[in-house]
């Protein structure tokens, strides 16, 4: 299996410059939605924000989830984990039920509401580039190394180390390493993350198990419902049957008296 | 007498024709314009007034199971005489449902995808496999009805052979997708609102479906006694009163121990508007019709019985709606309201669903063609009652 690559958002270092949401924009072709970016939210031309808390910055983004949900609830697979670690979407499949956007813990996935044939729309870890061994629009853009792409073990480590390093500096938390069991992109920063407008509710276990849970009785439902429903119709009509023969009986003795 | 029933005819047929009109409007808007202009649904707000629909029209066509089962299954005969409406409000209510799922997707011209595309994983999968195979249990089951107008024994023959089996794939089909239609949610525990969130939220789908299907055949019998003068022994209605008594019974000592079990008895009581919502619900799908079904004499008063079902059914929408919608507003942020569009397309299938049920009824036999009998003491199921789905 090939490195699983990842991004490591740092907010300490981040300056609000807006390159990442520049170049993401340019990378996916997405036309210009809000002249100011600070103000401009995700949507089916944003695929990356930076948002402002007093002095901190926040970009959003998919998190690229190891076990995503999107995958496990798209009923035609549209959505894949690749190889890579980015979870791609692949609008021919897609049937358009939106399911992906109402599962999303971190309510990621965007529609082309306007579109008469519209598809979802999120980060793709720019899946192309990684595949040619390039790394990341947004990454590569950042002047301060706010957000750092590589392989995801040596992000995590990196992550931690900076923690360790500056206790006073970082909220000792990745956001993005237990939520939704873990993704493909991290966050640390310097106070907790819900005052930086990340979801701090996500579930910190992997998603799909939820659902599983009441899949997994899917087949003995059916045998043991199969097995039950029929044994029921061979005794009820059986019983029936008994009944019939007892009353045929009885009547007949009747008719011997008569 | 005669002159009110003419005046009602012409105003059900003038408001019937308005509603369609506009929902063929709305319905060519929807293709033209697209889903963001006709809807308010958004990204926060995906699914709204038609995904709720689509549940409620699954669980009222619940009888279509239920009594086809009473019936073939545990070979209570008193029920043959309702599967025939049973079938047919299922039937009706299915193509409903999938009709309103093409229109509500984003790309209706790739719907057939998941024939093709599976993922095993996901409940929206299962759900499209389960309609699918019922929907054609369902065909079977009608087919009868219809061969036997046109005296095609062959077939009628073939599928008598196959009846058992084929009415025991419609109850286990049945059984999974309604319940799955509460898996959709268990996926989103953090989304959901903790009243109406449960890891046995597809167990709760299940048997609330059961006590609204059962109503809904209390509710069509009692409106086709009128317009039709065809209708249903009062005898067999009480049977089904019984049976809605006690699923309803089982459903609400069921909740509450399900919500204090997992420690969300101070939900109960927060002053919210999903409180409120969530008493609404309890009070008129629960506490009236058990408390009419309760008051000896209700259970054999046919009037009573509509009422009860009135309120079953409306409680069970109630809570259907307030999974699919109200439980999700807190979360995402954005109230939803349905629009203009929304509705009438709505309305519109609903109003050619009930068209379609009394043309049916009219044309072919599908209740018997008897006037009420008041005495359930003397009737006992007469040869002509059985094998009412697959002929005789």
């Amino acid at each position: 299996m090939k490195q699983q690559m990842g991004l490591l958002f740092d907010v300490t270092l981040c300056v609000g410059c807006g390159s990442c949401y520049e170049a993401c924009k340019k990378q996916n072709d997405l036309q210009v939605t809000n002249r100011d970016f600070l103000k401009d939210h995700l949507s089916n031309n944003t695929y990356t924000s930076v948002e402002q808390y007093g002095d901190n910055y926040a970009r959003k983004m998919c998190m690229h989830c190891s076990e995503p949900t999107c995958v496990s609830v798209c009923p035609v697979g549209a959505f894949k984990k690749t190889e890579l670690g980015p979870v791609v979407y692949d609008a021919d499949k897609c049937i358009g039920c939106r399911y992906c956007m109402q599962a999303c813990p971190y309510s990621i996935p965007r529609y082309e509401w306007g579109s008469t044939s519209p598809s979802v729309r999120k980060c793709n870890q720019c899946y192309e580039r990684l595949k040619e061994g390039k790394i990341n629009a947004c990454a590569e853009a950042c002047p301060t190394g706010a957000t750092e792409a590589g392989e995801l073990k040596k992000l995590i480590a990196e992550a931690q180390r900076r923690l360790k390093n500056n206790p006073k500096k970082y909220y000792q938390e990745i956001y993005g390493l237990k939520e939704a069991g873990g993704g493909n992109v991290l966050v640390i920063a310097p106070v907790p993350f819900d005052q930086l407008g990340y979801n701090s509710n996500v579930p910190k276990q992997s998603m799909p198990g939820f659902t599983l849970q009441a899949m997994e009785k899917i087949p003995s439902v059916v045998s043991v419902g199969g097995i039950f429903l029929t044994g029921m119709y061979w005794l009820t009509k059986r019983k029936n049957e008994i009944a019939r023969e007892d009353r045929i009986k009885i009547r007949g003795e009747k008719y011997e008296k008569e | 007498m005669r002159k009110n029933n003419l005046f009602k005819h012409t105003f059900w047929k003038s408001a019937s024709i308005v509603i369609v009109l506009f929902g063929v409007y709305s319905l060519i808007s929807r293709f033209v314009y697209g889903l963001g202009r006709t809807t308010n649904l958004s990204d926060m707000v995906p699914w709204g007034l038609w995904i709720g629909f689509d549940f409620i029209g699954v669980g009222l066509a619940a009888a279509g199971f239920t009594i086809a089962a009473a019936a073939h299954i545990f070979n209570e005969h008193k029920y043959h005489s309702i599967v025939r409406p049973a079938i047919l409000t299922a039937y009706i209510g299915y193509i409903i449902v999938i009709a309103l799922l093409i229109i509500d997707l984003g790309k209706p011209e790739n719907f057939w995808h998941p024939l093709v595309m599976w993922n095993i994983h996901s409940v929206m999968f299962e759900i499209t496999w389960c309609v699918i195979c019922y929907s054609t249990v369902l065909t079977l089951e009608f087919a009868p009805v219809i061969l036997e107008k046109f005296k095609l024994k062959a077939p009628l023959k073939l599928l008598r052979k196959i009846s058992i089996p084929v009415v025991v794939c419609g109850v286990l089909f049945s059984t999974l997708h309604q319940s799955s239609f509460g898996s959709l949610y268990l996926i989103a525990p953090a989304k959901v609102y903790p009243l109406w969130y449960s890891s046995y939220l597809p167990v709760h789908f299940f048997i609330s479906c059961i006590a609204a299907g059962l109503s809904m055949i209390i509710f069509e019998a009692y409106l086709c006694a009128r317009a039709l003068n065809q209708g249903l022994q009062v005898w067999v209605l009480s049977g089904l009163g019984k049976l809605i008594l006690a699923v309803l019974s089982i459903e609400l000592v069921f909740k509450f121990s399900d919500l204090i079990i997992s420690g969300k008895f101070s939900y109960l009581f927060m002053n919210l508007e999903e409180t409120y919502l969530f008493w609404l619900e309890i009070f008129v799908g629960f506490i009236v019709p058990i408390t009419i079904l309760l008051i000896p004499g209700y259970l054999n008063n046919r009037k009573w019985l509509y009422f009860a079902s009135i309120f079953t059914i409306s409680g069970f929408v109630l809570n259907r709606l307030n999974v699919s919608i109200s439980s999700l507003v807190r979360t995402s942020g954005l109230s939803y309201a349905p629009t203009f569009y929304e509705i009438s397309i709505t309305l519109m299938l609903v109003v050619l669903g009930m068209i379609a049920f009394r043309l049916v009824t009219e044309n072919f036999a599908v209740f018997e063609k008897r006037i009420e009998i008041e005495n359930p003491v003397q009737v006992t199921p007469g040869p002509e009652q059985k094998e009412l789905i697959f002929g005789k």
